[in-house]
């Protein structure tokens, strides 16, 4: 289906289900229980994973298939941020040209970075793009900010002109559909809330992931996996490098445009913190998390993280003496004790340890756990086709970065 | 003149964080051919170190002093630190007073157990993985050794003073034969100054001049011969790995003073220092102090008004230029050795 084999529809179909029916997915329980703070249903949680899924799978289609690994990526997205900001400005709350401008500029940004950070590869690469990103954020608070409005950030004003508001709504929307709209479909005690934005947000990364398929299947794909394994290689049979690993800068750095944009089309702001190296550091922990260079990877990392962060961030002392209540007293407050640090405002300390233990144990992040775990459902012990023994025939994977 | 001369002093004190700390990057990279992230956490932890010992001399306990009355009548309660009740007013008044330079001491034993600790328990394991995982998992230590210390000690910048004999500013103009109040310059950066250039060169001469930097020299030129003399390499290159960490905990202890130490602070000065240590080559440890200093200096010029007006802005990208232009013009950076890292 849709030039796919067996397996990547079923993958595509898969994630699509998971995708549409992810508002009754993540709100597995009901809404006044101890548990509900569990639940991740709700639209502001749901676009941040989609769009952040939509960037780590831009970010993948570079990282995961050339071994370039960007410092710099959180740029791109500022940049699609204040495009897209500015169509708002200008034009109307209607989203559609503010994203398509968003992925345009973008896109155009990557080309000029993407075409002298390329002349280098390993960390002279990470370094040039960690500048470029640098320069664009210390700009965007300085110098620039007739156009990005300094350290306020870019917002839209009533005196701004938009010409083509007309009688339109105040608020972002899509022909007259508003991105805040939201259903409430109540069953029982459970709460489901259907968002119009999430969804807008849900069929652009069901296209980012269709394109990310195809590209990583394509013979393009094949070409860039074959400049990460050997440049050197690839060079002596006379092959020029460069236009195919500029291409695979900017098809990245327009998927990062489009993330921005669909967050300038949820909130309508945007700000030069999206373009801190720690921005960008977010998506490569992401993408490492998830597993780089597969195709499901960078969508369960962004996932992952934008879950940990918000529900950790919002457990505190109050929640945890609930659940340990069960202890005796002494007990209960060491229990507490024992796992404060780790919650509220510490859950950074959680997320790097997790981080570390996945990096340390898991090279191929979540994605290879779970093959992990599959195979050891399936093999119980039988040795896995193709191990190890043949050092021969089975040399040592290639390297995450071009060395 | 004077202005040229100001600026070149006040690029300095930047400068020597930066040439410490891409100092000890690169001593890392060089020995153990580890890309170390978590290097602006220890730098991070050695100012902490001069907070911590600031505190314990801090503390006191209550004693009652009958001949002061507070304002009901009744005898006031004054906090004594202890240091002042064990070695008398003027000696433990002078203890405090000089905190952050006694906390160099106190810090270096723990900044070699720190970096001990963290190659043998974490990056010994991770010499034959790729670049990239090397970077990964010291980044993630970097975070998680930040939110410990945020834990600890809060979130806000913590300030630490220097001792009160150099907290005021020398006129260095006079010294060099300008007219007076042309170059002032605050003394403890003056002293920072000092102090990096004595680390700088304390390694340097360590290196240089002992049996054991001659090991280390030839190890860091041909790591599998020094191996196959006999000599145990690793346990010296976690060695250096320990100093390389006091050499940024030292940055860090001295740094207190002039820039109140918060949690991020070393992640703050982590970019640059990547970006000073590949200016000044991979490998290279005089590339990596010379661009520090160059970068600092470069920093404080185009924070001038005359060059703000020439060309806005340039004071907030200035470094990431300039290694811009390096980067694609000189290919090993400014002092690179031929065969580190290259394409």
């Amino acid at each position: 289906m849709f030039g796919l084999d067996k397996k990547d529809t079923t993958l595509l179909i898969v994630v699509t289900a998971l995708v549409v029916l992810a508002p009754f997915i993540l709100n597995p329980f009901p809404a006044d229980s101890a548990l509900a703070q569990f639940n991740a249903g709700y639209p502001d949680l749901m676009q941040r994973f989609v769009i952040f899924g939509i960037f780590a799978i831009g970010f993948n289609l570079l990282f995961g298939l050339t071994g370039y690994l960007s410092f710099g990526h959180a740029a791109f997205l500022g940049v699609g941020s204040y495009a897209a900001v500015w169509m708002f400005k200008l034009l109307s709350y209607n989203v559609v040209p503010a994203i398509v401008l968003a992925v345009i500029v973008a896109g155009l940004f990557s080309v000029l970075i993407g075409y002298v950070s390329l002349r280098r590869s390993g960390i002279y690469f990470s370094i040039l793009t960690l500048a470029f990103a640098q320069m664009s954020y210390n700009l965007a608070y300085s110098v620039l900010t007739p156009i990005t409005n300094g350290e306020t950030g870019l917002q839209v004003y009533s005196n701004d002109p938009q010409i083509l508001k007309g009688d339109g709504p105040d608020v972002t929307h899509l022909f007259g559909l508003e991105m805040g709209s939201a259903y409430t479909l109540d069953i029982g005690p459970w709460s489901f809330v259907f968002s119009a934005g999430y969804y807008f947000c849900a069929i652009f990364m069901l296209v980012a992931f269709y394109l990310a398929i195809r590209i990583f299947r394509s013979p393009f794909g094949l070409m860039l996996r074959a400049v990460k394994s050997n440049q050197q290689r690839m060079a002596y049979t006379g092959l020029n490098t460069r236009p195919y690993t500029l291409a695979a800068f900017v098809i990245s750095g327009m998927y990062a445009g489009l993330a921005g944009g669909l967050m300038a089309a949820m909130d309508p702001l945007a700000g030069a913190e999206r373009m801190q190296w720690t921005a960008s550091g977010e998506v490569v922990l992401m993408t490492i998390l998830g597993g780089a260079g597969t195709l499901i990877g960078p969508v369960l990392g962004a996932g992952f993280i934008k879950y940990f962060e918000n529900i950790f961030s919002k457990i505190n002392d109050s929640v945890l003496h609930q659940w340990f209540s069960f202890m005796p007293d002494g007990m209960e407050d060491f229990m507490v004790f024992i796992v404060h640090p780790f919650i509220g405002k510490g859950w950074h300390l959680t997320l790097g340890i997790l981080f570390m233990l996945v990096v340390i144990f898991l090279p191929g992040g979540l994605v290879e756990g779970g093959q992990r775990i599959a195979a050891w459902l399936r093999g119980r012990g039988k040795k896995p086709a193709g191990g190890s023994g043949d050092p021969e025939h089975h040399p040592k994977p290639a390297p995450h970065v071009a060395e | 003149m004077d202005a040229i001369l100001l600026q070149i002093l006040n690029g300095l004190d930047k400068g020597s964080a930066y040439a410490m700390i891409a100092l000890g990057l690169t001593l890392i990279f060089g020995t153990l051919g580890v890309v170390n992230f978590a290097h602006g956490a220890l730098f991070m932890i050695g100012a902490f170190c001069a907070v911590t010992l600031n505190r314990i001399l801090n503390l006191s306990y209550t004693v009652v002093d009958e001949t002061q009355k507070d304002f009901l009548g009744n005898p006031l309660k004054v906090d004594v630190p202890y240091v002042k009740g064990i070695f008398g007013d003027a000696f433990g008044n002078a203890i405090i007073d000089w905190s952050v330079p006694l906390a160099i001491l106190f810090s270096i034993p723990i900044m070699l157990a720190v970096g001990y600790a963290m190659e043998r328990g974490l990056i010994k394991h991770f010499y034959k993985r790729p670049h990239a995982d090397q970077i990964l998992v010291t980044f993630g230590l970097a975070i998680v050794m930040q939110e410990i210390v945020k834990y600890f000690f809060g979130a806000n910048p913590i300030p630490t003073p220097a001792p009160d004999a150099l907290k005021g500013s020398i006129d260095f103009g006079v010294l060099v034969g300008l007219d007076v109040n042309a170059v002032v310059y605050p003394a403890w950066r003056f002293v920072y100054f000092c102090f990096a250039a004595l680390v700088i060169g304390g390694v340097f001469a360590f290196l240089q001049f002992t049996t054991f930097g001659m090991v280390v020299r030839a190890g860091m030129a041909d790591r599998e011969t020094v191996g196959l003399l006999g000599i145990n390499i690793d346990r010296r290159f976690t060695i250096m790995f320990g100093i390389a960490a006091a050499v940024a905990g030292l940055a860090g202890v001295m740094y207190a003073p002039i820039n109140s130490p918060n949690y991020h602070m070393g992640m703050d000065f982590l970019v640059l220092s990547f970006v000073v240590v590949v200016v000044g080559g991979m490998g290279s440890l005089p590339g990596a102090v010379a661009a520090g200093f160059l970068l600092g200096i470069l920093e404080s010029f185009a924070s001038m008004n005359e060059v703000k007006a020439l060309l806005p802005g340039i004071d907030q990208i200035i470094i990431y230029l300039v290694a811009i232009i390096i980067l694609l013009t000189r290919p090993r950076g400014l002092m690179g050795r031929k065969g580190v890292m290259e394409d």
